[in-house]
């Protein structure tokens, strides 16, 4: 008797409203999404999106200060980031935004806000104060051997991480962030990544890159006391506790030729296996990879030269969240290879120099960008990014 | 910053209670009723420049704002957006003030009525927060802080009761 179908509990009417109760759990989507209104919490001890569980589409964007942009402008530029970053993550469009419609849906969106060592120069600070204050790890890389850095996509004094499941939602949180201080910065290179499309994977399964290879099996778990020590900054320098870094790698695949390798031998290169991830000496994703087993005579099953092995930290220094982003554009395609950890000369360095100098990967990846930022931490309502650096 | 719109509410419930019983006077002021928010203010180096907000009138009288100031202008005034006289849509300041109905939401917005900076005493900047003082007709008013930022918009034709013609907001 009582068929409910969908237009007569989308229709108006009394008798609609009355089996709405009965009805709502078949109507699928539309349900899931008044009960998940897609909101990270923005303010808080740590910025939002580092141990958020990374969201399907993501744009970094470097900034560049403006001649005349002092101290005075800088804060004024983080002012207006928080203020609007904190609208738009609540689904209402920034201050005077000109088309609030395309804010209305957050899609879990989150902003990220980091420093260059830009913020430590002449305009901002003093030379003796920038001293006390910089990070002693905030300046590029070192050059590494396999480096084929472009400006265009290196190097920056501000950066936003801007990430959410909506791609539309990310352009317009980066066009609304980015115009509303453009006397002040501009934009000297946006990358974009996606990962796997929101509800397409189970939760927390770790993504594919376009090599197909599973990427970022050895992870900190969230919320973890390992994760609370290798991401978050423990206060140093002082203004930073709570904060973190990034680095932001371009790493070009060239699947040109990596087209030329058979199964078996991208599985070696790697270590590990291609239908889940596993270590070669074990089934699954998460086995504990046996670096001392050999085969039948007496050769390693995971090769020393191999990714992994090259990559397996040598100590717990050398551990870090990875957070990163496939991308293909005209010139390619490639990872958006992002790293955050508390200090990046102990941390990351000395992996990513261990992999410079041999991985049996690299005939097939090139580093063509390359920044650094420092991520202040996270503050509250009426607080701004960096708040610690330039109140303190 | 108003700080008593809940003593507001209780004001206004009391009075209304009052009035159907024996007619006596609501003692909320025009300012008690205002609630100012999504407050900004395009920046500008020099000259003019336009302030928009969102206002809520959660009181049961219309109320009438007769006048805005800003420390950083020696003259603000409330814009509204008409007819020229050559039919294009131009500013011109409101005679007779802004009236924001009972329970009615009012939007000070480009392309619209707005709080126009007539004169900077010196540059807004973004990030910047601008004070703002509302007066109502019966004398009370409120404060409220304006966050600039840039804004390509807002560049209504500005035509002043005199024939000076100006442009302003660039």
């Amino acid at each position: 008797m009582a068929e409910l179908t969908r237009r007569r509990l989308l229709g108006g009417g009394a008798a609609a409203l009355g089996v709405v109760g009965l009805g709502a759990a078949g109507i699928g989507r539309v349900t899931a999404r008044d009960e998940d209104p897609g909101i990270v919490g923005f303010h808080g001890t740590h910025q939002a999106g580092i141990e958020t569980e990374p969201q399907a589409f993501a744009s970094f964007v470097a900034l560049d200060l403006l001649p005349g942009t002092d101290r005075r402008a800088l804060v004024g530029v983080l002012k207006v980031w928080a203020q609007d970053a904190y609208r738009l993550t609540t689904g209402t469009g920034g201050l005077g935004d000109t088309e609030p419609e395309l804010a209305q849906d957050p899609a879990n969106l989150t902003v990220t806000v980091g420093f260059g060592p830009g913020v430590f120069g002449p305009a901002v600070f003093a030379s003796a104060d920038a001293e006390k204050v910089r990070p002693e790890w905030l300046r590029p890389l070192p050059a590494f051997g396999i480096d084929r850095l472009e400006d265009r996509w290196s190097g920056g004094d501000l950066m936003l991480q801007v990430c959410a499941d909506d791609p539309v939602t990310v352009a317009h949180a980066v066009r609304t962030l980015t115009r509303t201080v453009r006397s002040q910065v501009s934009v000297r290179w946006v990358q974009r990544g996606f990962r796997h499309a929101p509800g397409t994977r189970p939760e927390g399964a770790s993504m594919r890159n376009l090599m197909g290879q599973v990427d970022g099996t050895v992870n900190p778990a969230a919320g973890s006391t390992e994760f609370q020590g290798r991401v978050w900054n423990p206060g140093s320098p002082p203004w930073l506790a709570g904060g973190s870094s990034l680095v932001l790698r371009r790493i070009r695949m060239e699947l040109d030729t990596w087209d030329e390798l058979d199964r078996p031998a991208r599985e070696l290169t790697v270590g590990r296996t291609l239908s889940n991830g596993a270590p070669l000496t074990g089934t699954a994703e998460h086995d504990d990879p046996d670096f001392d087993a050999v085969d039948r005579y007496g050769i390693p099953v995971i090769p020393p030269e191999s990714h992994m092995a090259r990559a397996r930290p040598r100590n717990a220094d050398e551990q870090f969240l990875r957070r990163g982003y496939n991308y293909d554009d005209a010139d390619g395609a490639g990872l958006l290879f992002a790293a955050y950890q508390a200090d990046v000369d102990r941390q990351f360095v000395p992996v990513q120099q261990r992999l410079a100098d041999h991985d049996a990967l690299n005939p097939w990846i090139t580093p063509i960008g390359s920044a650094v930022f420092a991520i202040p931490s996270g503050f509250g309502a009426g607080g701004y990014p960096g708040e610690t650096l330039f109140e303190g | 910053m108003k700080k008593t719109k809940f003593l507001a509410f209780a004001a206004i419930a009391a009075a209304a209670l009052a009035a159907a019983g024996c007619g006596s006077e609501d003692p909320a002021t025009a300012a008690d009723s205002i609630v100012v928010s999504s407050a900004w203010t395009k920046a500008a180096e020099s000259g003019m420049t336009g302030a928009f907000a969102e206002l809520e009138n959660t009181g049961d009288h219309a109320v009438q704002i007769v006048s805005v100031s800003s420390p950083v202008s020696s003259r603000t005034e409330l814009h509204e957006m008409a007819p020229a006289a050559d039919g294009a849509m131009a500013m011109r300041e409101m005679d007779g003030g802004l009236t924001v109905a009972a329970g009615s939401r009012h939007s000070l917005a480009p392309g619209g009525d707005h709080l126009m900076l007539m004169d900077l005493i010196e540059p807004v900047t973004p990030g910047t927060d601008i004070e703002f003082t509302l007066t109502f007709s019966d004398g009370s008013s409120i404060d409220f802080t304006s966050q600039v930022r840039d804004f390509a918009g807002a560049r209504e034709n500005y035509v002043p009761n005199a024939e000076e013609g100006a442009n302003h907001g660039g």
